[in-house]
């Protein structure tokens, strides 16, 4: 009654039971695994509860990941912006969480995947700063991961969340497709202004592609989750000022998955191609190996 | 249908789920394949993890998982810490596993009563896993579901025999496979549950006479 795998089909359950989104996402948790909303609420809790300690201990400046490569950029972030910047205090507060996460992943922290590892720091780094910047409570962040979940469960359904079937856009595209959603969402747009925030997100960053210097989660995956993150942010103002993708979502998730499925090999985790066969890139990776 | 919880999850130590998450839970059911504490563990690493385990912690990783924890425990990071405390010895080697999985390992463990153990897997991403031998024999599982591996001579009725156990105590078999190296001699039955495997249905089996051994996996 209340499964979904597509954006129109969660808009049409929205639609007809007078459902807001959050609430159509539990429900259809509910029915598939037969657990109580008590139950997936207070999981999705302690879910933020990790993300928020992912956030604190990823700001500390003496950090180095295992593979050597980042640590320590997100305190640069975190300081600098105190004293202002180019872009304003929200958008690189949360750049500064995104970097955070994505550096304690490195230095095998713990995190939540969101969707996966490497784009771990897209969704809690907006959650974090709008929930400190904005002052929104915790039951409307936590209401607010249940969108993500749902953009990301429509993803998941219909194209791929791994960098090796499609490249980083099915990995950082769908998380700032996720994040922007909720985004959105915190910013009191109704339904079809996250599944617009999302569209314009995913579609912003398709093509894009995974190549990680020596395979490690590290370059260029960390400062993608930067960009990646202020995507979000810009495309869910947008969404919340009216724009529309013109592309609807549903459509967006299926260009995306097309576009994995035409993209080389060498451009999809292998670390064949793109940043991984750089010069800088392959001096780096014999030092290693 | 996918788990909006696969979706904001799962909860995990960095940095890869195939490198870290994968290879946590590939050493956590290779422990299962020992009699007794585990004494030296050797970790023959093929293709990708062979190129990249040092960056991806994925020999902390795996050592984490024989020592005994999931993929969202943070002492993995110092396994090898916890490993020189329990007096276990370790040793990593890159080799060529064949035409496999690039993300494979073979963990050979010695015991502390003379034993030894081997269990064959990759990492096929997300962090999960497909077990291809234990003890050298060839084998197939994703350690998805409770799972309960025989050893037992190759008679017949000896399947229809375990089954009836699962059955008078309501679990459901998920997927049940079997595997054998010759006829007659010693095969392995691969029983995959929906339902969790409780302690007494476990002995319930192993006292059936034609099974050797059994090994049960739920991680």
């Amino acid at each position: 009654m209340y499964q979904f795998s597509r954006a129109r089909e969660l808009l049409e359950i929205c639609d007809k039971r007078n459902l807001k989104l959050p609430d159509a996402v539990i429900l259809s948790e509910q029915e598939e695994w037969g657990r109580s909303r008590d139950e997936i609420w207070n999981e999705m809790d302690s879910r933020l509860g990790i993300m928020e300690n992912s956030v604190e201990k990823g700001l500390e400046p003496d950090l180095k990941s295992i593979g050597g490569l980042i640590g320590g950029n997100a305190a640069k972030l975190n300081s600098y912006l105190q004293h202002g910047s180019l872009g304003g205090k929200i958008i690189n507060q949360a750049v500064a969480y995104a970097l955070a996460v994505t550096e304690y992943n490195a230095c095998m922290g713990k995190i939540v995947a969101a969707p996966t590892a490497g784009s771990s720091g897209i969704l809690p780094g907006i959650l974090i700063a709008l929930k400190e910047e904005k002052e929104y409570s915790r039951e409307q962040v936590i209401n607010a991961m249940f969108v993500a979940a749902g953009i990301g469960k429509i993803i998941a359904s219909n194209a791929t969340l791994s960098g090796a079937a499609g490249g980083c856009q099915a990995e950082c595209g769908a998380a700032s497709a996720m994040a922007a959603a909720s985004a959105a969402y915190l910013g009191g747009g109704n339904t079809s202004v996250c599944m617009e925030a999302a569209a314009i997100a995913l579609k912003g960053l398709l093509g894009l592609v995974c190549d990680p210097v020596a395979g490690l989660v590290e370059v260029p995956c960390s400062k993608r989750n930067a960009t990646s993150t202020a995507n979000a942010i810009i495309c869910a103002d947008m969404a919340l000022a009216g724009i529309n993708s013109f592309i609807p979502f549903d459509e967006v998730v299926d260009a995306m998955f097309r576009i994995g499925n035409m993209m080389s090999s060498d451009l999809r985790e292998t670390a064949r191609g793109g940043c991984a066969v750089t010069p800088t890139a392959l001096a780096f990776t014999k030092t290693i190996r | 249908m996918v788990s909006i919880f696969d979706i904001i999850g799962p909860v995990m130590v960095g940095p890869s789920s195939s490198h870290t998450a994968g290879a946590t839970k590939l050493g956590n059911i290779a422990r299962r394949v020992c009699t007794d504490k585990i004494r030296i563990v050797d970790f023959y690493l093929h293709g990708s993890f062979a190129e990249t385990f040092r960056g991806h912690g994925t020999d902390r990783a795996l050592l984490g998982g024989v020592l005994g924890m999931n993929a969202a425990d943070e002492r993995i990071r110092d396994s090898f810490k916890y490993a020189r405390e329990s007096g276990i010895e370790v040793a990593f080697h890159t080799a060529d596993l064949g035409d496999v999985h690039p993300n494979t390992v073979k963990i050979v463990m010695s015991c502390a009563d003379g034993s030894a153990g081997e269990l064959t897997g990759a990492s096929i991403g997300g962090g999960e896993v497909r077990v291809s031998s234990i003890n050298n024999t060839h084998i197939e599982f994703s350690g998805q579901y409770p799972t309960i591996i025989t050893v037992h001579r190759d008679k017949p009725g000896i399947v229809a025999r375990v089954s009836s156990i699962f059955a008078n105590h309501s679990v459901n078999i998920a997927f049940l496979k079997v595997f054998r190296q010759s006829r007659g001699s010693e095969a392995s039955m691969v029983i995959e549950t929906d339902q969790e495997v409780t302690r007494s249905m476990l002995d319930e089996i192993a006292s059936v006479p034609e099974i050797v051994k059994i090994m049960f996996v739920d991680v």
